[in-house]
């Protein structure tokens, strides 16, 4: 029965999103202040159609849970004896059910902006919601016509395949569930853009709307790929943190085209400017997104996160994805004349520094667009190529280094213009740190270039950062303000741990006999022994490692070769010893024909800052929705009691007798 | 400077900086992507010295020789013809790496004419196999991998 409910409202979902968008589009035909008859049908067909499609979810999410084998994708990808938490999270470990989950939030997403927005205009509503149907519509159809994750065996299995092993972690519970719901959050601020372009209503109060969504599919986003990395880091077992994998980049490109969106949503909301700008960064940002599910979902990519290889499915996206660029891109190119011009800035101003800077992200953006897509297109004429780091570490530097620079200063210029002299204690500051810091380092030792120089930006933005609070008082800094000035930190952090790792990490590889030592950085590695263990559906060789650093106390590290029994595979589990100033990253290999063990041994100092960094810039996110809510539940407030004075003082005056002459 | 006048310097900054970047990426492309080679065109047009490429075939049998130090292996890859290049790699070897298999080999060649390997690829697992190796058993990797790398010029 189960299979079959989430089937039929899954049906009715995709029913709904048809309704929604006529009854959306009909909206746009009433005139302002009339309403269409037909349109009122879109919110609350959002609303039910969220509904559905978060039930459809849960009822796959149930079949797991009780391993419901009479279902093909439960018996492909689950096991009776897998731990309850791989039951649960291996819902979203294959091609169907992530996709069920990505229809489902992007269903939800709608649902929450037709219930809870009320500020823009019907009509901009209507379109909005017409284009959310839209979009909605596709992914419903290729959800149906080509993954359905209800179908059913015609006889029951047995018993399941199992779950990649390397998926069986708890990172599998995080990492897809928060970057789903960044990657389609964006969808709200696509249609929210689609929406404004149609009805010609690009203005302030359209980017406070779009800001609250833009804000939140960001934080998301930018906490789905630091767990992905922290994921990746310890699991792999191959010591680093971020590979340029064609699918991290997938994940990378949203996040970048969302941060600069988020920037440019905040000059249109506070100064009316770069109005057609953000209309593009909106589409551009969604598009993004969908072409990250296309890399991921379509098996044009061999990885981790390609679960199947099916060439139907991976057409199905690619013809969604050329519709709904291929459309918003034709509109905003219709329609785009028809904006007015926003306000003017000099190039000297808050504003000039936050364009130069969705510029410079813009160029990354497509640095790391062409470097994923070349080896695609190269493919064609069957030159078979991969683009690694030697690519896309120095040619994003070139424009990352200017954006950090200017990034540093930026938020002191004010709005609209500034002179440059103003801020010029500020200036030399942040240059004498970055100066001082690089100079430093390379009469220290010989360290690479791009971490050097990364560690002095590091610094200096570090410093930067924290300068907007500097005379203030800081009870009286508006909430929102606090949030730039943690994710600005935020980077700073990250950054620092990033030229850490690259520049100071330590190495050490060897075969040990057991009772054998070795040193790494100040750690002296001691190989105690190596015992075969059971878990509850692996074998695995675990080694005891003690590691002591400087003659301390030592410390156990136990890092794992499993072989998982269904399916078949063996994966390394590294262990990890985490200090205050780094990581000890501990792997073992195979056993040498005389009896010895590969132990491999990181020393990554401050590597954990990468990550740090990484939730502070979320926090800083978060800090910023909250103050943003804030002050306009109060100017809302402020409004409905000024209003009701205004009707009372009216009252009061019709109920005054006319004086006499 | 009226506001139309002003988008349109905008625009021309925005295009010129995207333009910038797409050139730079084409010709940090050409010079940084990691061609596949197989052995026979390795042997017949090898790459520049310590250029970064991957090398695609198979673990000829009897040729894995491991150091005394325990962790450096060196082995001759094959692939369709008699030539073999010999390899060295230090490091923990894949799971499935054995003499006959199918490997991927990412480094570059030495002076000595022995192709350094930083990472090895060997077929993992249904779920993550070296593209190249994808979908075939072992010792047709070399084969198929040959059959759709023509045209290749380095």
């Amino acid at each position: 029965m189960i299979a079959e409910l989430g089937l039929a409202a899954l049906w009715l979902a995709a029913a709904l999103a048809v309704l929604q968008m006529v009854s959306g589009a009909f909206a746009l035909k009433g005139a302002e202040g009339a309403p269409n008859s037909l349109a009122i049908f879109a919110r609350p067909a959002a609303v039910v159609q969220a509904l559905l499609a978060v039930l459809a979810f849960f009822l796959l999410l149930w079949a797991f849970a009780i391993t419901d084998l009479s279902i093909k994708l439960v018996a492909t990808n689950s096991h009776s004896m897998k731990p309850m938490l791989y039951k649960l999270t291996g819902t979203w470990g294959n091609h169907e059910g992530s996709m069920l989950l990505w229809v489902g939030v992007l269903a939800l997403s709608g649902g929450l902006l037709a219930a809870f927005e009320r500020r823009l205009p019907e009509r901009t509503m209507g379109a909005t919601l017409a284009v959310q149907g839209f979009v909605g519509l596709g992914f419903y159809a290729f959800l149906l016509l080509s993954s359905n994750p209800f179908e059913r065996l015609p006889v029951p299995a047995i018993e399941g395949v199992g779950l990649n092993p390397l998926l069986q972690d708890i990172g599998l519970a995080i990492h897809p569930p928060t970057l789903y719901a960044g990657y389609v959050g964006l969808s709200v601020a696509f249609s929210l853009a689609m929406g404004a372009l149609l009805t010609n209503q690009v203005n302030p109060s359209f980017a406070r709307v779009l800001r609250p969504w833009v804000l939140g599919a960001w934080v998301l986003l930018t906490f789905g790929i630091t767990a992905g990395s922290y994921w990746a880091y310890y699991e792999l077992g191959w010591g680093g943190w971020w590979f340029w994998d064609p699918v991290e980049n997938a994940s990378f490109m949203p996040w970048l085209a969302a941060t600069a969106l988020m920037h440019s949503v905040s000059v249109l909301a506070a100064r009316d400017a770069l109005r057609t700008w953000t209309i593009m960064l909106g589409v551009l940002a969604f598009s993004m997104s969908m072409l990250g599910t296309f890399l991921v979902r379509s098996g044009v990519l061999t990885s981790v996160h390609a679960f199947a290889v099916d060439p139907e499915r991976g057409s199905f996206i690619l013809a969604l994805l050329g519709l709904y660029i291929g459309g918003a891109f034709t509109i905003f190119a219709l329609r785009a004349g028809a904006v007015a011009e926003g306000k003017r800035f000099s190039a000297t101003s808050r504003e000039g520094a936050l364009v130069f800077n969705n510029v410079m992200l813009s160029a990354i953006l497509a640095i790391v667009l062409l470097g994923t897509l070349y080896p695609l297109l190269t493919e064609a004429f069957d030159v078979r190529v991969s683009v690694g780091p030697p690519y896309f570490n120095p040619a994003s530097a070139i424009f990352a280094v200017p954006m950090f620079l200017v990034m540093a200063v930026g938020p002191l210029l004010r709005w609209k213009e500034d002179k440059p002299a103003r801020i010029q204690f500020e200036v030399a500051l942040v240059a004498a740190v970055l100066i001082a810091v690089i100079s430093l380092v390379t009469i220290l030792g010989d360290y690479p270039f791009l971490p050097v120089l990364g560690l002095g930006l590091a610094l200096a933005l570090g410093v930067g950062a924290l300068l907007p609070l500097r005379g203030r008082k800081l009870s009286r800094v508006p909430v929102a303000t606090y949030g730039m000035v943690l994710a600005h930190f935020g980077v700073a952090v990250s950054l620092f741990g990033m030229a850490c790792e690259g520049a100071f990490t330590q190495e050490r590889l060897a075969a040990i006999a057991p009772g054998g030592t070795e040193q790494v950085g100040d750690f002296a590695v001691k190989l105690e022994s190596v015992t075969p263990v059971a878990g509850p559906n692996w074998t695995a060789i675990e080694a005891r490692i003690a590691v002591s650093r400087d003659g301390g106390e030592p410390v156990i590290l136990s890092p794992q070769a499993r072989n998982f029994w269904s399916p078949a595979q063996a994966t390394s589990e590294s262990a990890l010893l985490t200090r205050w100033d780094g990581q000890l990253y501990a792997v073992i290999g195979n056993q040498a024909e005389d009896g010895r063990w590969q132990i491999r041994v990181w020393w990554k100092p401050f590597v954990t800052f990468i990550w740090y960094g990484g939730l502070l810039i979320a926090l800083g996110g978060v800090l910023a929705i909250v103050g943003r809510v804030r002050v306009d539940v109060k100017r809302r407030k402020a409004a409905d009691m000024g209003d009701e004075r205004r009707a009372d003082i009216e009252a009061l005056d019709a109920a005054a007798p006319v004086p006499a002459e | 400077m009226k506001a139309k006048h002003q988008r349109l310097v905008l625009v021309v900054i925005a295009v010129l900086a995207i333009v910038a970047a797409g050139l730079l990426a084409a010709w940090a492309l050409r010079n940084q992507a990691n061609y596949f080679y197989l052995p026979e065109q390795m042997a017949a047009e090898p790459p520049e010295v310590g250029q970064a490429v991957r090398l695609g075939g198979m673990v000829r049998p009897g040729s894995i020789v491991t150091e005394t130090d325990g962790v450096t292996v060196n082995f001759m890859v094959t692939g369709n013809t008699d030539d073999a290049v010999p390899v060295r790699y230090t490091g923990i070897l894949p799971d499935l790496f054995v003499e006959g298999s199918g490997v991927v080999a990412e480094g570059s060649l030495g002076k000595d004419g022995v192709f350094l390997a930083t990472n090895l690829l060997a077929k993992h697992d249904e779920n993550y196999v070296p593209r190249e190796l994808e979908g075939m058993g072992s010792a047709q990797a070399a084969k198929v991998a040959a059959d759709t790398t023509v045209g290749l010029t380095p």
